[in-house]
């Protein structure tokens, strides 16, 4: 009892449970109210962070072919690496502000085309030298040049010129992007001496921590730069374990073997935080499941049979089944309440077998099987989400055939070329990204082929608008066009599941990425 | 020259050719799977520029056959080359990551061999009575279960219930060996259990079918205990076939350790290879192959060696 009061108490000091609703669960298990209020009292007081320690993460995304090099981190565990031992520009806060890191202020022209960073004087490498804005211009240069093999390739190239001038950096555009500083959070821009050119996987940055191991898909330890110049992190070490194996992952935690992992599987995930030293954090983001269509390849050019797909999906049944619980419904355009200038009055798409069947109708399909590929890599229940989207489109009149595909080769031979296939986004930390990066004419992850000048347009548009109201307008207008002629199926938004032991303090949540947006080895602390 | 060493150079000049062919084998292989080490780093964020660079970064826009020649004229010179992925020589990976794949195979088979030899031959004394019984049902009942099934179930107990084991083999360099090997536990017990029956039956087979001979018959009639004689008559007499199996299981513990080192996240060979064919690392791919074959060749080779030297007839052939 007083071990199940504890674990209530904490809930309390981290603002996950009412005082109120405490009060209640104390009086139900015959508890005085003298001695709930000392429980209470004795649990902020330990939300005073303890200084020291030495965290440990298990986390999934994690081979022995990863290295430090920030241009080819593309899984979990180098981008926790590269979030513990680089820095980048700017962060995106949890609220979505911007948090200035080696940059101290930015300013744009008018148009939002010429945008000026201020680079904070003081910042020292971990090899002993001052970052200087030359370093930043290197960087940058190293991820956007010709022959760049950088992750963070695509959101380079709208720059038109760049320079290093003092305490300055400057980034000219082609056209205005009123979000220009949120594309420069990308992780991938990791300040280097030097910009990286020499050695780019040399593990050397400006972040809190400093690398100590390097076991490319066994463990990565960093341990606290004395040197850093800002806030320093409460814990001396942090240890990042790769642990792949779901299973492996959640036993390492019931254990206590590690402090934190990431991606819990969200059918333990009710059971696992019913353990009394877990605590299961369940965070929204802009994550999401799709199925993907092809709307320029017979037979998905026809707007009729998309929309009858559309009707013919069951959004509550995959969230609650597939994600059990762990997510919210999407509406068929790639935007939430994770991002900022979300549009909330756009009408939620039901299931409708009815309007599907009308709609399919008229589509006047041949009525033979419409073929679908997955394959589990595509997203964590893929293969079962297809088998209830069979079904209630079986319900419409609709038939949906099944094609599984190996994981192995999926990304590469399947997504982006087939023209009906399951497929997940992470999202990104603004609307304008996330249109440019899959539904511009010209973008190279246009995965449904959405090819429509007027969307274009209306995204350019947004892009250098810098009155927030406006720019709220156009950008519900596209997602209205989206969600009425595209070709995506958005049944859900996935969660970041993560499990975390009662003993890690300073939890936030943040929507941005798991983990805290990757910063929970920096502002957590572990209580003795 | 002596006819074993004839016997011994011919088998190795023929292991050499097997490598090669081999190697060739698992390079046409690779290079028949969908996509490439360029496609596999970039993953959903691969563009055709990015990937167009990254391929001429690491050579693969060369032709196969050069690309395979270059590869076997260094590892002809010693020279395995640097992975394509990350950059870092394989041979430093490979050495560090095989220590570890023997470090867990030799504990589990210090463990298993004489564990599996000694349950043989008390199946054999008891023969169809209760411990044979018992010593068949739970071993052939553990090498039906499949691998990580027995290490999910060791887990939940021994590490998530009784924290009596840690529930992942996290091992270090520096980490004193009793604390090595306290990580390694709970692998080293599935491991042992794997290979067990297989072992414990073929010992039990081996001297069972010695223990019908007219000579075991006379050492029983001079008064000798059963054990005994298992011991001293049947024993030497069984030993080729039981060689050849814990030759065949040493080479198990070795190369079929995969999905024991993914269960429990430890750095060995095992996760190396996997991780290398999941991004088509070739030239991994490739020294981990030739590597795992080389054990396979060099312990039949032992095995076969042993055969003859116990048997007398094969020992001096007329």
């Amino acid at each position: 009892m007083s071990k199940e009061l504890e674990h209530l108490s904490a809930k309390v000091a981290a603002g996950q449970m009412t005082r109120r609703d405490f009060m209640g669960r104390a009086a139900a298990l015959g508890v005085s109210v003298v001695v709930a209020e000392s429980m209470l009292s004795s649990a902020a007081q330990a939300a005073t962070p303890t200084k020291g320690g030495h965290m440990k993460v298990g986390l999934q995304g994690g081979e022995s072919t990863n290295s430090l090099d920030p241009a080819l981190a593309a899984s979990t565990v180098p981008f926790q690496n590269l979030r513990a031992f680089g820095e980048c520009l700017v962060n995106v806060a949890p609220t979505g502000d911007l948090d200035f890191r080696a940059a101290e202020s930015v300013e744009a022209d008018s148009e939002g085309k010429v945008w000026t960073f201020k680079i904070r004087k003081g910042v020292e490498f971990h090899n002993g030298k001052t970052m200087t804005s030359e370093d930043v211009l290197k960087t940058m240069q190293r991820h956007s040049n010709e022959d760049a093999t950088s992750g963070a390739l695509g959101i380079m190239q709208g720059i038109e010129s760049m320079k290093a001038d003092g305490d300055y950096f400057q980034v000219t555009l082609g056209t205005g992007n009123a979000d220009l500083p949120y594309l420069l959070a990308d992780y991938h821009l990791v300040i280097q001496p030097d910009g990286g050119m020499d050695n780019p996987g040399a593990g050397i940055g400006t972040g809190a921590f400093k690398v100590e191991v390097d076991e490319p898909g066994v463990r990565h330890v960093f341990t606290r730069f004395e040197n850093y110049y800002g806030e320093m992190p409460h814990i001396d070490s942090v240890e990042n374990i790769v642990l792949n194996d779901n299973t492996a992952r959640t036993a390492a935690l019931q254990s206590g073997q590690v402090h934190m992992i990431d991606r819990v599987d969200p059918k333990i995930a009710a059971l696992l935080s019913r353990a009394p030293n877990i605590d299961v954090r369940s965070v929204a983001g802009p994550g999401h499941y799709v199925f993907i269509m092809h709307v320029d390849t017979a037979p998905f050019d026809n707007l009729d049979l998309r929309l009858a797909l559309k009707y013919a999906i069951n959004r509550e049944e995959m969230v609650e089944k597939i994600l059990r619980g762990y997510g919210s419904v999407g509406n068929d355009f790639p935007i939430n309440a994770a991002y900022p200038l979300f549009d909330a009055s756009i009408p939620q798409r039901q299931y409708d077998p009815a309007k599907a069947a009308e709609h399919y109708k008229k589509s006047g399909h041949d009525g033979s099987p419409i073929i679908l590929r997955v394959a589990d890599g595509a997203f964590p229940g893929a293969v079962d989400a297809a088998a209830l989207f069979q079904q209630s489109a079986q319900a419409a009149g609709i038939p949906l055939e099944i094609k599984r595909e190996p994981n192995d080769g999926y990304w590469s031979e399947v997504w982006n070329k087939q023209p009906f296939c399951a497929s997940y986004w992470g999202g990104r930390p603004v609307q304008d990204q996330m249109y440019t990066t899959a539904y511009l004419s010209t973008a190279d992850w246009n995965d449904t082929r959405w090819k429509v000048p007027a969307f274009d347009d209306m995204l350019l548009a947004a892009r250098s608008e810098l009155d927030p109201v406006k720019r709220k307008e156009i950008y519900s207008n596209m997602a209205n066009m989206l969600r009425d002629e595209g070709g995506l199926i958005l049944p859900m938004f996935n969660d970041f599941v993560e499990g975390v032991s009662t003993s890690v303090k300073g939890w936030i949540d943040d929507p941005n990425f798991g983990m805290m947006n990757g910063f929970a080895p920096h502002k957590c602390w572990l209580e003795a | 020259m002596h006819p074993i060493l004839t016997l011994v150079v011919q088998r190795l000049a023929l292991g050499i050719l097997l490598l090669i062919a081999a190697s060739a084998l698992i390079f046409g292989l690779t290079e028949i799977l969908p996509g490439d080490a360029a496609q596999a780093i970039l993953g959903q964020a691969a563009t055709e520029e990015n990937l167009a660079n990254l391929r001429a970064e690491m050579g693969l826009d060369r032709p196969a056959l050069t690309r395979y020649f270059e590869w076997l004229g260094g590892i002809l010179t010693g020279d395995m080359g640097n992975a394509l992925t990350n950059k870092l020589p394989i041979a430093d990976q490979i050495g560090k990551r095989m220590s570890y794949t023997l470090f867990l195979s030799f504990w589990a088979a210090l463990i298993s061999v004489p564990l599996a030899i000694l349950l043989g031959l008390i199946a054999v004394r008891y023969q169809n009575r209760w411990p044979d019984k018992l010593i068949s049902g739970v071993t052939l009942a553990s090498i039906s279960l499949p691998e990580f099934m027995i290490a999910y179930i060791l887990v939940f107990f021994f590490a998530v219930k009784l924290f009596w084991a840690p529930s992942f083999a996290n091992i270090s360099p520096g980490m004193p060996l009793l604390e090595q090997l306290h990580a390694i536990s709970l692998p080293v017990a599935v491991l042992t259990l794997v290979v067990l029956a297989h072992m414990m039956r073929m010992t039990r087979a081996a001297i069972l079918n010695v223990m019908q001979s007219a000579y075991i018959e006379t050492a029983e009639l001079k008064g000798l205990t059963t054990f005994t004689v298992i011991y001293r008559h049947a024993f030497p007499n069984a030993i080729a076939p039981i060689v050849t199996v814990v030759m065949l299981n040493l080479a198990y513990l070795v190369v079929g350790v995969v999905v024991v080192e993914v269960v429990f996240a430890y750095p060995g060979m095992g996760q190396y290879l996997v991780d290398a064919v999941v991004k088509r690392d070739v030239p991994v791919v490739l020294a981990c192959g030739v590597i795992f074959a080389a054990v396979y060749i060099v312990l039949n080779i032992i095995a076969d060696l042993v055969s003859i030297l116990a048997n007398p007839r094969l020992r001096h052939p007329k």
